[in-house]
Protein backbone atom coordinates (compact mmCIF):
# COMPACT_ATOMS: atom_id res chain seq x y z
CA UNK A 1 0.00 0.00 0.00
CA UNK A 2 2.95 2.57 0.97
CA UNK A 3 4.26 2.17 -2.77
CA UNK A 4 1.19 2.86 -4.33
CA UNK A 5 0.95 5.91 -2.48
CA UNK A 6 4.14 7.17 -3.50
CA UNK A 7 3.70 8.64 -7.00
CA UNK A 8 -0.04 10.37 -5.71
CA UNK A 9 2.10 11.92 -3.00
CA UNK A 10 4.68 13.48 -5.36
CA UNK A 11 1.81 14.19 -8.37
CA UNK A 12 -0.09 16.32 -5.65
CA UNK A 13 3.17 18.07 -4.30
CA UNK A 14 4.24 19.21 -8.05
CA UNK A 15 0.42 20.21 -8.53
CA UNK A 16 0.55 22.17 -5.36
CA UNK A 17 3.75 23.57 -6.32
CA UNK A 18 2.78 24.68 -9.43
CA UNK A 19 -0.36 25.90 -7.76
CA UNK A 20 1.23 28.57 -5.26
CA UNK A 21 4.13 29.74 -8.60
CA UNK A 22 0.92 30.78 -10.42
CA UNK A 23 -1.13 32.48 -7.15
CA UNK A 24 2.52 34.65 -6.42
CA UNK A 25 2.45 35.70 -9.84
CA UNK A 26 -0.92 37.08 -10.39
CA UNK A 27 -0.86 38.71 -6.81
CA UNK A 28 2.50 39.90 -6.78
CA UNK A 29 4.18 39.45 -9.88
CA UNK A 30 8.12 38.64 -10.46
CA UNK A 31 8.37 38.66 -6.11
CA UNK A 32 5.00 36.33 -5.89
CA UNK A 33 6.81 34.17 -8.39
CA UNK A 34 10.30 33.85 -5.76
CA UNK A 35 7.81 33.91 -2.86
CA UNK A 36 6.05 30.79 -4.39
CA UNK A 37 8.66 28.99 -5.26
CA UNK A 38 10.81 29.29 -1.81
CA UNK A 39 7.64 28.64 0.00
CA UNK A 40 6.77 25.15 -2.21
CA UNK A 41 10.66 24.40 -1.30
CA UNK A 42 10.21 24.95 2.18
CA UNK A 43 6.74 23.53 2.90
CA UNK A 44 7.56 20.56 -0.09
CA UNK A 45 10.81 19.60 1.50
CA UNK A 46 9.32 19.47 5.13
CA UNK A 47 6.59 17.07 3.66
CA UNK A 48 8.68 15.15 2.19
CA UNK A 49 10.94 14.43 5.32
CA UNK A 50 8.02 13.54 7.32
CA UNK A 51 6.75 11.15 4.53
CA UNK A 52 9.88 9.26 3.34
CA UNK A 53 10.57 5.51 4.76
CA UNK A 54 14.40 6.34 4.38
CA UNK A 55 16.18 8.22 7.27
CA UNK A 56 18.74 9.30 4.02
CA UNK A 57 15.88 10.50 1.93
CA UNK A 58 14.44 12.74 4.90
CA UNK A 59 17.99 14.24 6.01
CA UNK A 60 18.30 15.39 2.13
CA UNK A 61 15.07 16.98 1.70
CA UNK A 62 15.62 18.76 4.72
CA UNK A 63 18.43 20.27 2.48
CA UNK A 64 15.27 21.90 0.59
CA UNK A 65 13.33 23.13 3.29
CA UNK A 66 16.48 24.54 4.69
CA UNK A 67 17.34 26.75 1.53
CA UNK A 68 13.96 27.48 1.10
CA UNK A 69 13.92 29.49 4.41
CA UNK A 70 17.07 31.30 3.46
CA UNK A 71 14.82 32.41 0.10
CA UNK A 72 12.36 33.73 2.16
CA UNK A 73 15.06 35.83 4.34
CA UNK A 74 16.43 37.15 1.11
CA UNK A 75 12.83 38.28 0.22
CA UNK A 76 12.23 39.93 4.22
CA UNK A 77 15.62 41.82 2.99
CA UNK A 78 17.77 39.78 5.59
CA UNK A 79 20.69 38.83 3.29
CA UNK A 80 23.16 38.43 5.94
CA UNK A 81 20.37 35.92 7.60
CA UNK A 82 19.78 34.15 4.64
CA UNK A 83 23.77 33.25 3.53
CA UNK A 84 24.21 32.38 7.81
CA UNK A 85 21.31 30.30 7.55
CA UNK A 86 23.06 28.41 4.33
CA UNK A 87 25.86 28.24 5.84
CA UNK A 88 25.06 26.85 9.13
CA UNK A 89 22.14 24.75 8.24
CA UNK A 90 22.75 23.47 4.86
CA UNK A 91 26.64 23.25 5.75
CA UNK A 92 26.76 22.30 9.61
CA UNK A 93 23.87 20.64 10.80
CA UNK A 94 22.59 19.06 8.06
CA UNK A 95 26.24 17.32 8.08
CA UNK A 96 25.76 16.75 11.48
CA UNK A 97 21.98 14.81 11.07
CA UNK A 98 23.86 12.35 7.99
CA UNK A 99 26.32 11.47 10.86
CA UNK A 100 23.73 10.31 12.60
CA UNK A 101 22.22 8.32 9.96
CA UNK A 102 25.79 6.89 8.91
CA UNK A 103 25.63 5.97 12.59
CA UNK A 104 22.51 4.50 13.19
CA UNK A 105 21.04 1.54 12.17
CA UNK A 106 18.40 1.59 9.22
CA UNK A 107 14.75 0.72 9.98
CA UNK A 108 12.39 0.95 6.85
CA UNK A 109 9.27 -0.39 8.42
CA UNK A 110 8.99 2.12 11.50
CA UNK A 111 7.28 4.64 9.57
CA UNK A 112 3.12 4.19 10.16
CA UNK A 113 1.61 5.67 7.15
CA UNK A 114 -1.79 6.54 9.14
CA UNK A 115 0.13 7.99 12.01
CA UNK A 116 1.58 10.32 9.73
CA UNK A 117 -1.48 11.05 7.70
CA UNK A 118 -3.67 11.30 10.85
CA UNK A 119 -0.74 14.14 12.36
CA UNK A 120 -0.82 15.86 9.20
CA UNK A 121 -4.51 16.04 9.11
CA UNK A 122 -4.40 16.94 12.16
CA UNK A 123 -2.16 19.81 12.97
CA UNK A 124 -2.80 21.19 9.62
CA UNK A 125 -6.85 21.21 10.42
CA UNK A 126 -5.49 22.76 13.64
CA UNK A 127 -3.45 25.73 11.50
CA UNK A 128 -5.79 26.62 9.34
CA UNK A 129 -8.83 26.57 12.30
CA UNK A 130 -6.58 29.25 14.05
CA UNK A 131 -5.87 31.10 10.86
CA UNK A 132 -9.51 31.58 10.24
CA UNK A 133 -10.00 32.88 13.57
CA UNK A 134 -6.63 35.23 13.37
CA UNK A 135 -7.52 36.41 9.34
CA UNK A 136 -11.20 37.47 10.72
CA UNK A 137 -9.64 40.38 12.89
CA UNK A 138 -6.80 40.79 11.93
CA UNK A 139 -5.39 43.22 9.28
CA UNK A 140 -1.65 42.38 8.18
CA UNK A 141 0.68 45.12 6.99
CA UNK A 142 1.43 44.65 3.46
CA UNK A 143 4.70 45.02 1.18
CA UNK A 144 4.16 48.50 -0.61
CA UNK A 145 4.28 50.25 2.79
CA UNK A 146 7.37 49.11 3.40
CA UNK A 147 10.91 51.03 3.65
CA UNK A 148 14.26 49.93 1.83
CA UNK A 149 15.78 47.54 3.83
CA UNK A 150 18.78 47.75 5.43
CA UNK A 151 21.09 45.51 3.90
CA UNK A 152 24.47 46.58 5.84
CA UNK A 153 26.56 43.87 7.85
CA UNK A 154 28.02 46.29 10.29
CA UNK A 155 24.74 47.02 11.73
CA UNK A 156 24.50 43.36 12.94
CA UNK A 157 28.28 43.94 14.36
CA UNK A 158 27.27 47.06 16.04
CA UNK A 159 24.19 45.41 17.22
CA UNK A 160 26.59 42.65 18.99
CA UNK A 161 28.82 44.77 20.54
CA UNK A 162 27.05 47.57 21.47
CA UNK A 163 26.01 48.24 25.61
CA UNK A 164 22.98 49.39 24.56
CA UNK A 165 22.24 46.69 22.40
CA UNK A 166 22.84 42.92 22.70
CA UNK A 167 26.43 42.38 24.37
CA UNK A 168 25.19 40.21 27.04
CA UNK A 169 23.48 37.91 25.06
CA UNK A 170 26.49 37.56 22.91
CA UNK A 171 28.59 37.02 25.71
CA UNK A 172 26.36 34.06 27.09
CA UNK A 173 25.78 32.66 23.46
CA UNK A 174 29.74 32.45 22.76
CA UNK A 175 29.94 30.91 26.80
CA UNK A 176 26.93 28.26 25.41
CA UNK A 177 28.65 27.47 22.37
CA UNK A 178 31.89 26.76 24.11
CA UNK A 179 30.36 24.63 26.90
CA UNK A 180 27.91 22.82 24.72
CA UNK A 181 30.08 21.52 21.93
CA UNK A 182 32.96 20.46 24.67
CA UNK A 183 30.39 18.55 26.24
CA UNK A 184 29.35 17.15 22.81
CA UNK A 185 32.76 16.26 22.56
CA UNK A 186 32.65 14.73 25.88
CA UNK A 187 29.49 12.59 25.69
CA UNK A 188 30.26 11.32 22.35
CA UNK A 189 33.31 10.33 22.70
CA UNK A 190 32.82 8.07 26.07
CA UNK A 191 33.91 4.37 25.02
CA UNK A 192 30.62 2.24 24.95
CA UNK A 193 32.03 0.23 27.87
CA UNK A 194 31.98 2.77 30.15
CA UNK A 195 28.48 2.58 29.75
CA UNK A 196 26.32 0.03 31.37
CA UNK A 197 22.52 -0.99 30.97
CA UNK A 198 21.55 -2.16 34.43
CA UNK A 199 18.65 -4.43 32.85
CA UNK A 200 20.96 -5.93 29.60
CA UNK A 201 20.70 -9.58 30.76
CA UNK A 202 17.16 -8.90 31.37
CA UNK A 203 16.37 -6.95 27.95
CA UNK A 204 18.70 -10.01 25.81
CA UNK B 1 3.77 39.74 -0.27
CA UNK B 2 2.51 40.74 2.96
CA UNK B 3 2.41 39.80 6.46
CA UNK B 4 0.11 36.95 6.21
CA UNK B 5 1.33 34.95 3.64
CA UNK B 6 4.98 34.47 5.70
CA UNK B 7 2.70 33.93 8.85
CA UNK B 8 1.17 31.38 6.70
CA UNK B 9 4.26 29.59 5.98
CA UNK B 10 5.68 29.41 9.25
CA UNK B 11 2.67 28.21 10.86
CA UNK B 12 2.45 25.38 8.25
CA UNK B 13 5.90 24.47 8.51
CA UNK B 14 5.34 24.55 12.57
CA UNK B 15 2.68 22.13 12.11
CA UNK B 16 4.55 19.47 9.89
CA UNK B 17 7.47 19.54 12.30
CA UNK B 18 5.34 19.04 15.29
CA UNK B 19 4.13 15.79 12.76
CA UNK B 20 7.72 15.18 12.47
CA UNK B 21 8.69 14.62 16.48
CA UNK B 22 5.54 13.28 17.18
CA UNK B 23 4.46 10.27 14.13
CA UNK B 24 7.85 9.12 13.83
CA UNK B 25 9.50 6.84 16.14
CA UNK B 26 13.36 7.67 15.64
CA UNK B 27 15.64 10.21 17.44
CA UNK B 28 16.53 11.03 14.25
CA UNK B 29 13.46 12.53 12.98
CA UNK B 30 12.88 13.98 16.64
CA UNK B 31 15.93 16.36 15.47
CA UNK B 32 14.84 17.22 12.62
CA UNK B 33 11.54 18.42 13.77
CA UNK B 34 13.08 20.49 15.82
CA UNK B 35 15.20 21.96 13.12
CA UNK B 36 11.55 22.72 11.37
CA UNK B 37 10.32 24.28 14.19
CA UNK B 38 12.72 26.84 15.14
CA UNK B 39 13.00 27.80 11.32
CA UNK B 40 9.43 28.67 11.58
CA UNK B 41 10.09 30.79 14.59
CA UNK B 42 12.52 32.28 12.71
CA UNK B 43 10.13 32.85 9.53
CA UNK B 44 8.13 34.87 12.32
CA UNK B 45 10.95 36.99 13.47
CA UNK B 46 12.43 37.91 10.23
CA UNK B 47 8.88 39.10 8.98
CA UNK B 48 7.80 40.56 11.97
CA UNK B 49 11.10 42.51 12.22
CA UNK B 50 10.81 43.52 8.80
CA UNK B 51 7.09 44.57 8.80
CA UNK B 52 7.32 46.41 11.93
CA UNK B 53 9.79 48.96 10.92
CA UNK B 54 13.27 47.12 10.57
CA UNK B 55 15.01 47.99 13.34
CA UNK B 56 16.79 44.63 13.67
CA UNK B 57 16.28 43.22 16.44
CA UNK B 58 13.67 40.89 15.21
CA UNK B 59 17.12 40.08 13.32
CA UNK B 60 19.48 39.68 15.92
CA UNK B 61 16.93 36.76 17.28
CA UNK B 62 16.89 35.30 14.74
CA UNK B 63 20.75 34.76 14.93
CA UNK B 64 20.76 33.75 18.36
CA UNK B 65 18.10 31.26 17.70
CA UNK B 66 20.54 30.27 14.64
CA UNK B 67 23.54 29.73 17.27
CA UNK B 68 21.28 27.74 19.91
CA UNK B 69 20.39 25.63 17.17
CA UNK B 70 23.95 24.37 16.17
CA UNK B 71 24.83 24.10 20.36
CA UNK B 72 21.28 21.69 20.65
CA UNK B 73 22.07 19.57 17.31
CA UNK B 74 25.79 19.12 18.39
CA UNK B 75 24.64 17.81 22.15
CA UNK B 76 21.84 16.09 20.65
CA UNK B 77 23.73 13.92 18.54
CA UNK B 78 25.77 13.06 21.49
CA UNK B 79 23.02 11.44 23.30
CA UNK B 80 21.82 10.15 20.47
CA UNK B 81 24.86 7.66 19.89
CA UNK B 82 25.15 7.56 23.25
CA UNK B 83 21.47 6.17 23.58
CA UNK B 84 22.23 3.71 20.15
CA UNK B 85 25.48 2.27 22.16
CA UNK B 86 23.44 1.24 25.31
CA UNK B 87 20.14 0.23 24.20
CA UNK B 88 21.19 -0.83 20.43
CA UNK B 89 18.00 1.32 19.69
CA UNK B 90 17.15 4.50 18.29
CA UNK B 91 13.62 4.49 19.42
CA UNK B 92 12.25 7.44 21.47
CA UNK B 93 10.32 4.50 23.59
CA UNK B 94 13.22 2.29 23.85
CA UNK B 95 15.10 4.84 26.36
CA UNK B 96 13.12 3.85 29.27
CA UNK B 97 16.15 3.63 32.31
CA UNK B 98 14.31 6.59 33.91
CA UNK B 99 10.71 4.75 34.45
CA UNK B 100 11.26 2.09 36.95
Amino acid sequence: MDDKLQKPFYALLGVVTLGLLGWGASSAGAQGVAFGLFTALTLGGSLICVWERSVVRSAFSLMGTFTGVAGLFLLLGADFLAVAQILIYVGGILALILFGVMLSPPDLAERKLSRVLGGLALMLGAVAWVGSKVAGTVTWATADVLPEPSTKVDEIGVGFLDPEGYVVPFELAAMILTVALVAAVYIARRKASDLTDPRAEERA
Amino acid sequence: MGLGAYIAVSAVLFAIGVVCIVARRNMIYVLMGIEMILNAANINFVAFNRFNGDAMDGRMFAIFVIILAAAEAAVALGIVLNVYHLFESIKPGDADLMRD
